[in-house]
């Protein structure tokens, strides 16, 4: 097949990618839409391996089938709460395919005299910087997201230069190589170097800023194979790529708008390090924490008009999303009118709480998001908080000494009463204090998510 | 074409992808933003098509082989990894399940 049929035949994929992403405008056809992109996939490849001809096609043929295996089996065993770690592992896959075709390419063209053109090493640099990060980067995210390391921030003093001078030696390798320096060992270095900063840039990042993170690393992913494609002079790489690259970007600067943070504070800010003066600041309100039991707080369920859930990462480590959905069947089937706030950074990845409430079959239009959800506290008999904590802390609005002042949050504080399933008084990942566990309003059920959801059940039950 | 002709043509059609891009995202509404992560996954998957020219393209020696080959292999992971997690995750998105039609007299319950 000539060059030129194969780049009119890969318009279908790039078409059905375009779909696929169009397709997601609406929960109603947004499967279609992902079947659509696939299809696109599986033409790309046949058009690939056709116009490859015939050699080492066994060797491709037993590659794709031992990835695809691996892809198709941890895909399907997955659990929908470990769902971040698996986007954060496939992320990182796709960074490293990236970064080893960069490699092979310059083993291969290297020794050619006058060889390569600027823009090929341009590309070639730039894919191996960007995929290796976004490898070694994504595998860090994938262990502190599967608890093989801890979730905490990870800080030494210093550590801002000593990233600083890892990612330089990366460059400085990278534009070496592209100004003509033809030493295969450059490459070496800069992808060692960039693996380097991949693992020490994720490292010092907390668990609760893990959607910036994620989301910034898929746009690596993007950027990168759009960098391949520039290598490899091949259209549909580039376009896929690209699609991807602002894609993730969009999401991460929507991930840091609902943050109120700069995506440069929350990649090098340490979160961890400002708590102190804040937990200072909260220490002095004092006032008393009003505890409940599950009797109380059944009643106050049952008899409200409306109740408003406001899931947080806490649902998903307990994986009480099922346990959450019957409670609010029942209470619906006494009259009250139930619907979820979720706020955009709430849990792991972007729209995680959505993912994990779907899977309990909430229907979607009861999933509020964070500006439609705030109206209605107003109205609001209970708000019950399940394992959320910086989402709806007042003190985004009110204390300009909290570190996450600015932050716009999820109004709880505004409904009737409001009622947070907790595991105890421990501050939240962060370590800031919420003063909404202090409010008059405010009474706490303590213990487990799941099981503190279980005896509501059998109590609104009982009523 | 030239290959300058062609480095010209290959801008284009990147500067084009990123407007693109951010005009359908913007369109993605937060609740499928889980979904949207793990979609593009999947498209960036296309890196295996990179891999396999990679692999299938006249090698040096060893070394080149066994790079190609991993290339197609972390590929295809991210290819086939991506999809089947995008369906299981939009295939649970749903308006209402059908048993509980009979007793919601809300609108909009037609495609469950």
């Amino acid at each position: 097949m000539s060059t030129n049929l194969a780049n009119l035949l890969y318009l279908i994929p790039i078409a059905a990618f375009i779909l696929a992403l169009r397709f997601l405008s609406n929960p109603a056809h947004a499967r279609r839409g992902n079947q659509i992109g696939a299809v696109g996939m599986l033409v790309a490849i046949v058009v690939t391996w056709i116009k490859i001809g015939t050699t080492s096609w066994w060797a491709i043929a037993v590659a794709m089938l031992i990835g695809g295996a691996f892809g198709a089996v941890a895909a399907r065993r997955v659990k929908m709460t470990a769902m971040p770690q698996m986007v954060a592992l496939f992320n990182g896959v796709g960074g490293g395919a990236a970064a080893l075709i960069a490699l092979a390419e310059v083993h291969r063209i290297l020794p050619e005299p006058g060889a390569p053109k600027v823009d090929i090493s341009v590309a070639i640099a730039l894919s191996a910087l960007i995929g290796a990060i976004s490898f070694s980067g994504s595998m860090v995210a994938f262990a502190k997201l599967q608890e093989l390391i801890g979730g905490r921030p990870i800080t030494y003093p210093g550590q801002q230069f000593v990233n600083a001078g890892v990612f330089l030696i990366a460059v400085a390798s990278g534009v070496a190589l592209v100004s003509g320096v033809q030493h295969e060992w450059l490459l070496w270095v800069l992808v060692g170097s960039a693996l380097l900063f991949g693992v020490l840039f994720v490292l010092p990042i907390g668990g609760a800023d893990m959607p910036v993170v994620i989301s910034l690393l898929n746009a690596f992913t993007g950027l990168a194979v759009a960098a391949s494609g520039f290598e490899l002079e091949n259209n549909v790489l580039i376009v896929a790529g690209m699609l991807v690259g602002a894609s993730g970007t969009l999401l991460t600067l929507l991930m840091g708008r609902a943050m109120n943070r700069s995506i440069a504070n929350v990649l090098f800010g340490a979160f961890g390090q400002v708590t102190e003066s804040a937990a200072a600041v909260a220490a002095g309100d004092g006032g008393s924490v009003r505890s409940a039991t599950a009797d109380d707080v059944a009643v106050m369920l049952a008899y409200a008009q409306k109740v408003v859930f406001v899931p947080g990462y806490g649902l998903a480590v307990a994986q009480a999303q099922h346990d959450v959905r019957q409670l609010a069947d029942l209470l619906e089937a006494k009259g009250v009118e139930v619907s979820y706030a979720i706020h955009p950074v709430a849990g792991r990845m972007p729209g995680h709480m959505n993912v994990l409430l779907a899977e309990a079959n909430v229907p979607y239009p009861q999933l509020k998001e964070m500006d439609e959800a705030n109206p209605e506290f107003s109205r609001t008999d209970v708000a019950l908080v399940v394992g959320a904590n910086d989402v709806v802390n007042p003190d985004a609005r009110n204390n300009q000494g909290s570190p996450i002042y600015g932050m716009p949050i999820l109004n709880v504080d505004q409904s009737q009463a409001v009622v947070v399933l907790k595991r105890s008084m421990n501050p939240g990942f962060a370590g800031i204090e919420n003063p909404l566990f202090y409010n008059p309003k405010t009474v706490m059920l303590f213990g487990d998510a799941k099981e503190s959801i279980d005896k509501l059940i059998e109590d609104v039950k009982g009523l | 074409m030239s290959h300058n002709t062609l480095l010209v043509f290959e801008l284009t059609i990147l500067v084009l992808a990123i407007f693109l891009g951010f005009e359908v995202i913007s369109k993605v509404p937060t609740l499928l933003h889980t979904p949207l992560m793990s979609g593009t996954n999947a498209i960036h998957g296309i890196v295996v098509v990179g891999a396999m020219v990679v692999l299938g393209a006249p090698h040096k020696d060893t070394f080149d082989w066994i790079v190609g080959f991993v290339a197609v292999v972390l590929g295809s992971a991210n290819v086939v990894g991506g999809f089947v997690v995008t369906d299981r995750m939009l295939e649970m998105f749903k308006r209402r399940e059908p048993p509980k039609e009979a007793d919601a007299s809300r609108d909009g319950q037609t495609d469950a």
